[in-house]
């Protein structure tokens, strides 16, 4: 549904993106995953044709989004990271405002009015104006408006930045809705994991490149068993230590070493008692996506 | 009917902030009764008090571009099927309105200025509103289309706008003028503005003339109208939103 084949976009002396490719398959959440500045809101603004990139190419159902950007856009549904409403406008009035822009009038957009509010918990607020509204009820407001003209798409950028995490499972529901009643196929961009966790698939993005491509299983499953994190004081020396004694690649990063290994519970036993002292405190967990971004590129998501 | 959308929606969120009226009209009517009464000449300065508030009006809801781009209502347009074109005129269109009804509030106050207006000639005179209204919301729109902060504007609005808006025969007429001043004044389009006002509202100062002043100021009005359509249909390479 979406292709994007070995984008690159500069600003000014920049590399926003280094040649990003990637397929999006129809009816999936897929996600693009990564610290801010690491491209997600670059490739963000050429999907939805806001922006021309340097090179490369990127279509959606199979139109180019630099030559075809009008063609894209009738298929596209846009939801921004900032507010697309007019606070001074009503629900009702704002998405009207949004169907006249897609062409839409008369008793089809007021069909199509009910039936988005509906879908997202809105019809009772129909009447309100967006600046008394909850921060979670305007993203479904956003999503209901994006979703006017009835796009084979829907893009999201950090979406549920600002959401408390009630009202981002909330939103992450109507979402997963929409790919399963409707058949929508989703883009989200995001920095927060548990949201990443629940796309079908994702790519990490670092720098301007997809550093590993998958599902959540996918990737956590390139590490094999448990991650066991120790904070100390001595974090760098005590991570060579490890690696000498035990034979692990053992990484140090903010006062705190990372292992990766498959029987997490036995080596810390062996790690507390090997270096008496050093360590102050210790954590086991199943592997997460930050570890596996971690891993690939060396550097912490938030 | 994009363009018709927009044009709806700056009057309905001009409705429901009335104060906005309050404050484009007051501050050029304080100021035109300060300086009227303290020359004791209400009706030399009232076409200029009249195209301040025009002026006040269209340059604060094109302003409006600058934020609602990168948040705000103009995004979901950038990213919509609707012709860009279509935009503009929508936003000039709505801007306009709302400046020509504060220019005809204004023109409640002309009784003092000593200005009795006839009915047929009421519709002469709001025409007149009508097309300074458009001109000058091309001109804010031209300058905020590009801008990336509202604090730019303001430097542009006490450098440019009002300096041009001093030289326009709002303060002095242009036969009194010392030379180089006069030829700012004969190029400032703003002064066929306020000149074809002095010709509809019978006031004195109406130079130049008023073909003259009608013509340039639809001229301009046009000239803007083009330039605003021309730069909000360019492809953004850098983060336009």
């Amino acid at each position: 549904m979406i292709q994007v084949e070995n984008l690159t976009h500069t600003y000014g002396g920049r590399k926003a993106l280094a040649g990003v490719s990637f397929e999006v398959r129809k009816g999936e959440i897929f996600g693009l995953l990564g610290p801010n500045g690491g491209g997600k809101s670059t490739l963000f603004r050429i999907l939805s044709t806001m922006m021309v990139p340097t090179s490369g190419r990127a279509s959606i159902a199979g139109h180019d989004v630099v030559k075809e950007a009008a063609a894209v856009r009738r298929q596209v549904g846009v939801v921004f990271q900032t507010q697309s409403l007019d606070k001074a406008l009503t629900v009702d009035e704002n998405l009207r405002a949004q169907g006249h822009l897609h062409g839409l009038s008369g008793a089809l957009l007021t069909e199509r009015i009910e039936r988005a509010v509906e879908r997202l918990g809105l019809a009772d607020r129909r009447k309100d104006l967006v600046e008394t509204l909850s921060g979670g009820l305007r993203r479904r407001v956003e999503i209901a408006k994006a979703l006017l003209h009835r796009p084979l798409v829907l893009l999201m950028d950090e979406a549920s930045t600002g959401l408390d995490p009630a009202a981002r499972r909330d939103l992450s529901r109507h979402v997963e809705n929409l790919r399963d009643n409707e058949g929508v196929t989703i883009l989200l961009t995001s920095h927060i994991l548990e949201e990443a966790d629940r796309c079908d698939r994702l790519v990490l993005l670092h720098q301007g490149a997809v550093v590993a491509e998958g599902s959540p299983g996918e990737l956590r499953a390139r590490i094999g068993g448990d991650v066991v994190v120790l904070e100390s004081g001595e974090a760098e020396s005590l991570a060579g230590r490890i690696a000498e004694r035990f034979g692990l690649p053992a990484t140090a990063m903010d006062g705190r070493v990372r292992v990766e290994i498959s029987n997490g519970h036995r080596f810390i036993a062996e790690v507390v008692e090997a270096f008496p002292g050093a360590v102050e405190s210790v954590g086991l967990h199943k592997p997460t996506l930050e570890d596996v971004f971690v891993r690939e590129t060396g550097a912490i998501l938030e | 009917m994009p363009a018709a959308t927009l044009w709806q929606r700056e009057l309905l969120r001009f409705w429901r902030q009335k104060s906005r009226v309050l404050g484009v009209v007051a501050s050029p009517l304080v100021f035109w009764l300060l300086i009227g009464y303290g020359s004791n000449d209400l009706a030399r300065f009232y076409s200029g008090a009249l195209v301040l508030t025009v002026m006040f009006s269209a340059i604060f809801s094109t302003i409006s571009i600058i934020e609602d781009r990168r948040e705000g209502f103009l995004l979901s347009m950038l990213v919509s099927p609707a012709p860009r074109t279509s935009m503009v005129l929508g936003k000039i269109l709505g801007s306009a309105t709302l400046a020509w009804i504060q220019g005809l509030i204004f023109l409640a106050f002309a009784p003092l200025a000593g200005v009795s207006i006839r009915p047929l000639e009421l519709v002469v005179v709001a025409a007149a509103i009508l097309l300074i209204s458009f001109t000058l919301t091309g001109l804010g729109f031209v300058i905020a289309w590009r801008m990336e902060s509202t604090s730019g504007f303001h430097a542009i609005m006490n450098l440019l706008l009002v300096p041009m808006w001093m030289v326009s025969g709002s303060l002095f007429p242009m036969a009194t003028a010392h030379g180089w001043v006069k030829a700012i004044m004969w190029i400032n389009p703003l002064t066929y503005s306020i000149a074809l006002l002095n010709h509809t509202l019978h006031l004195p100062n109406a130079a130049p003339g008023a073909l003259a002043s009608l013509v340039v100021t639809a001229a301009f009005g046009l000239v803007l109208l083009a330039a605003s359509g021309l730069m909000a249909s360019q492809k953004a390479t850098h983060s336009a939103a």
